[in-house]
């Protein structure tokens, strides 16, 4: 018997038609009827999930806090299935000026510039960070929010482009970025040699995973989850599209790193208004 | 993860100068598996680190203060999985029948598998290459010449207002010549695969020297009048039975051996007759650009032909097929045929008239002479080489 899944996945980019598309092809070749969703905000996405809209999610790691604290509410159950190898053990720095503050705790007074209001990695989990180190953003530090294409959860660098350049340009005092953004602003010479430095590392997070919720069909989940896992880096025909997707190799779902990230919606009240509305509050 | 195998000292070098360079170095003689000891005194390496070696598909761990250990991923080497050569460097040695996969690759490329296949036309070594094209390569690009500096445009201009209205005339129809002969090449080159890389660059410029051409002629024109002469339908007609010919080895006889043959006994006609040096030597340039192309298509011609004798007569039927298309047309433009009179004669008296109209009778039959001869080398007998030249367009080009 043939099996279908439908993917929902939030339209960050114009790339994102491609990726999909190419996925199309390749589950199609596997006989795998594949089709997309795509939506403007996670919000949005996390919603139609529930609504019964499509199979699987493509979520960002606080659009599987939301599921999950959704379903929770609902008496149901939301899975992590699958993740790419680049979404493990990330970590996000706060860096400073070379000739800024010295410790976290120099930060007091000082201006903080962060990325997308809902970017786990450029907002969120940087100002927990900051927050279990004794700093409340808001009241001991002044946080200036670089929100570019909000709904999106941070999936677009130009927040975390903005900030580092804001920081060089001294018109903030500190900047947060994932490390992956950190290394290219580096390369790419947004961070001039020597004009930064790290203030400040957070523990290892998650990012994104492809979610289910409980009643999905599990035969066609377990022919999807299949074909990623057996989709190899040396195969010409795929690597493309694991360039495309920025991954080597498809892991095991794991929901073990987003601890901080919860810590920080709690701390913050993040998802109430978002629980409020889908009734899980 | 296994011992390391070999140290690395980065010294100060962070992500923002370098570090990744010497990284990719070092790396490139581990194979999966085998990892290398990195010894690093830059502050905050360590999370680029984790995120550079994270996003290759290594593995990386902290030994201690400025010390890490990094395990090379098997993504590493996959690029080069199924990877193939696009051939071999040298033009000695081009492949007969390149891969449509191997795409716009150097000659002698690692090409990466899994790309997708282009679709050049010109694919196969007997219908794009021939042995001579990369001297010929060579020879045009030494022969290259710059239109601001190669003539002389301060030549004074004192000969009578008819004669230069009779230039004028012709240039304006040098120019539309020019640009069919810039379109064709330019159209082939897209065609051609890149294996073939000689014949690529010399179509390209080939469409180059006619763009000078086209720049030295408009220039030359606008000296002295604010406008050009007159285009006929007839003449653009000639021209678009070239512009469209689809064939390569066709096009090549149409336009090199027999259109841009018969030019260079016309450019060396208006260098004798110029009024003026400028004009002169702006003629005389061109002309050599010309000849170097009628080679080229001659060079291509004879190759295919040595490979293929059965093409001479698609090559004839060419020239049948361009006079049907082109019997109802008026041929040369009788301005333009007045005009090359009045330059050989330079001036209005019957007598010099007669010398001019003698000199164009002559050309006309120079040209002929050029083609019979160019078509017999070529593998044509005596009558055919007459019969098809003969056939020629009225227009010459």
């Amino acid at each position: 018997m043939s099996h279908r899944i439908v993917l929902g996945a939030v339209a960050y980019d114009p790339k994102v038609v491609t990726i999909w598309d190419g996925f199309q092809r390749f589950f199609a070749l596997h006989g795998l009827e594949f089709d997309y969703v795509l939506y403007t905000n996670y919000e949005r996405q996390v919603e139609q999930h529930f609504a019964g809209a499509f199979d699987v999610a493509w979520n960002s790691p606080l659009a599987w806090i939301e599921a999950e604290r959704v379903a929770r509410a609902r008496g149901r159950k939301a899975r992590a299935i699958a993740m790419r190898d680049t979404d493990c053990d990330l970590t996000s720095v706060v860096l400073v000026r070379q000739e800024g503050p010295k410790s976290a705790e120099n930060l007091r007074g000082k201006v903080v510039g962060v990325g997308a209001s809902d970017s786990p990695q450029a907002t969120l989990l940087p100002l927990e960070h900051l927050a279990s180190l004794g700093l409340e953003p808001g009241r001991d530090f002044e946080v200036r929010r670089f929100d570019v294409l909000v709904g999106k959860h941070g999936d677009h660098v130009g927040g975390e482009r903005l900030a580092a350049q804001a920081l060089v340009r001294g018109e903030v005092d500190a900047a947060c970025v994932i490390d992956g953004n950190h290394l290219a602003f580096s390369a790419d010479g947004t961070l001039p040699r020597g004009a930064t430095r790290v203030l400040a590392q957070t523990g290892r997070f998650d990012h994104c995973n492809f979610t289910v919720l409980d009643g999905v069909n599990e035969a066609a989940v377990a022919r999807f989850r299949e074909l990623l896992f057996g989709m190899r880096y040396d195969d010409p025909a795929v690597r493309p599209l694991m360039d495309l997707e920025g991954l080597k190799q498809w892991r095991e779902g794991r929901t073990s790193g987003y601890a901080a990230l919860e810590r920080a919606c709690e701390r913050f009240g993040w998802l109430t208004p978002f629980l409020k509305h889908m009734g899980a509050a | 993860m296994n011992a390391p195998a070999r140290r690395l000292e980065l010294g100060s070098l962070g992500f923002d100068s370098g570090a990744s360079t010497l990284l990719a170095l070092e790396l490139g003689s581990l194979r999966a598996g085998e990892s290398v000891e990195i010894r690093a005194e830059a502050a905050d390496l360590a999370s680029q680190l984790a995120a550079w070696a994270r996003g290759r598909g290594h593995r990386v761990e902290e030994l201690g203060a400025g010390r890490f250990q990094l395990e090379l991923g098997a993504a590493h080497a996959a690029r080069r999985v199924g990877a193939e050569r696009a051939g071999r460097a040298p033009a000695t040695d081009v492949a007969a029948r390149p891969s449509q996969r191997w795409g716009l690759a150097a000659r002698g490329a690692l090409v990466e598998a899994g790309g997708a296949p282009f679709s050049f036309r010109l694919a196969t070594a007997d219908e794009a290459w021939f042995a001579g094209a990369p001297e010929l390569y060579r020879a045009a690009a030494a022969a290259q010449w710059d239109p601001g500096t190669a003539i002389p445009w301060d030549t004074p201009l004192e000969h009578p207002a008819e004669v230069e209205d009779a230039l004028v005339t012709v240039l304006t129809y040098l120019i539309e010549n020019e640009t069919a002969a810039l379109l064709v090449p330019a159209r082939f080159a897209t065609q051609v695969h890149p294996q073939f890389r000689e014949v690529l660059q010399r179509l390209a410029l080939q469409a180059a020297d006619e763009a000078r051409h086209i720049e030295v002629f408009s220039r030359r024109a606008a000296l002295r009048r604010s406008e050009l002469g007159l285009s006929t339908t007839g003449g653009q007609a000639s021209l678009r039975t070239l512009v469209e010919e689809p064939d390569f080895d066709r096009a090549a006889l149409l336009l090199g051996v027999l259109g841009e043959g018969t030019f260079v006994n016309l450019l060396t006609f208006l260098r004798e007759h110029a009024p003026e040096r400028c004009t002169a030597e702006l003629m005389r340039l061109v002309a050599a650009d010309e000849a170097r192309h009628v080679a080229f298509a001659m060079g291509h011609l004879a190759e295919r032909i040595r490979h293929e004798p059965t093409l001479l007569a698609r090559l004839a039927s060419a020239v049948r097929e361009r006079h049907d298309t082109l019997r109802a047309t008026a041929g040369l433009n009788e301005e333009v045929f007045d005009a090359l009179v009045l330059l050989a004669a330079g001036a209005f008296a019957p007598d010099a008239i007669a010398r001019g109209h003698a000199a164009v009778v002559e050309l006309v039959a120079q040209m002929d002479a050029g083609r019979r001869m160019r078509l017999r080398k070529l593998g044509f007998s005596a009558d055919d080489a007459a019969s098809l030249s003969g056939l020629h367009t009225r227009n010459f080009m």
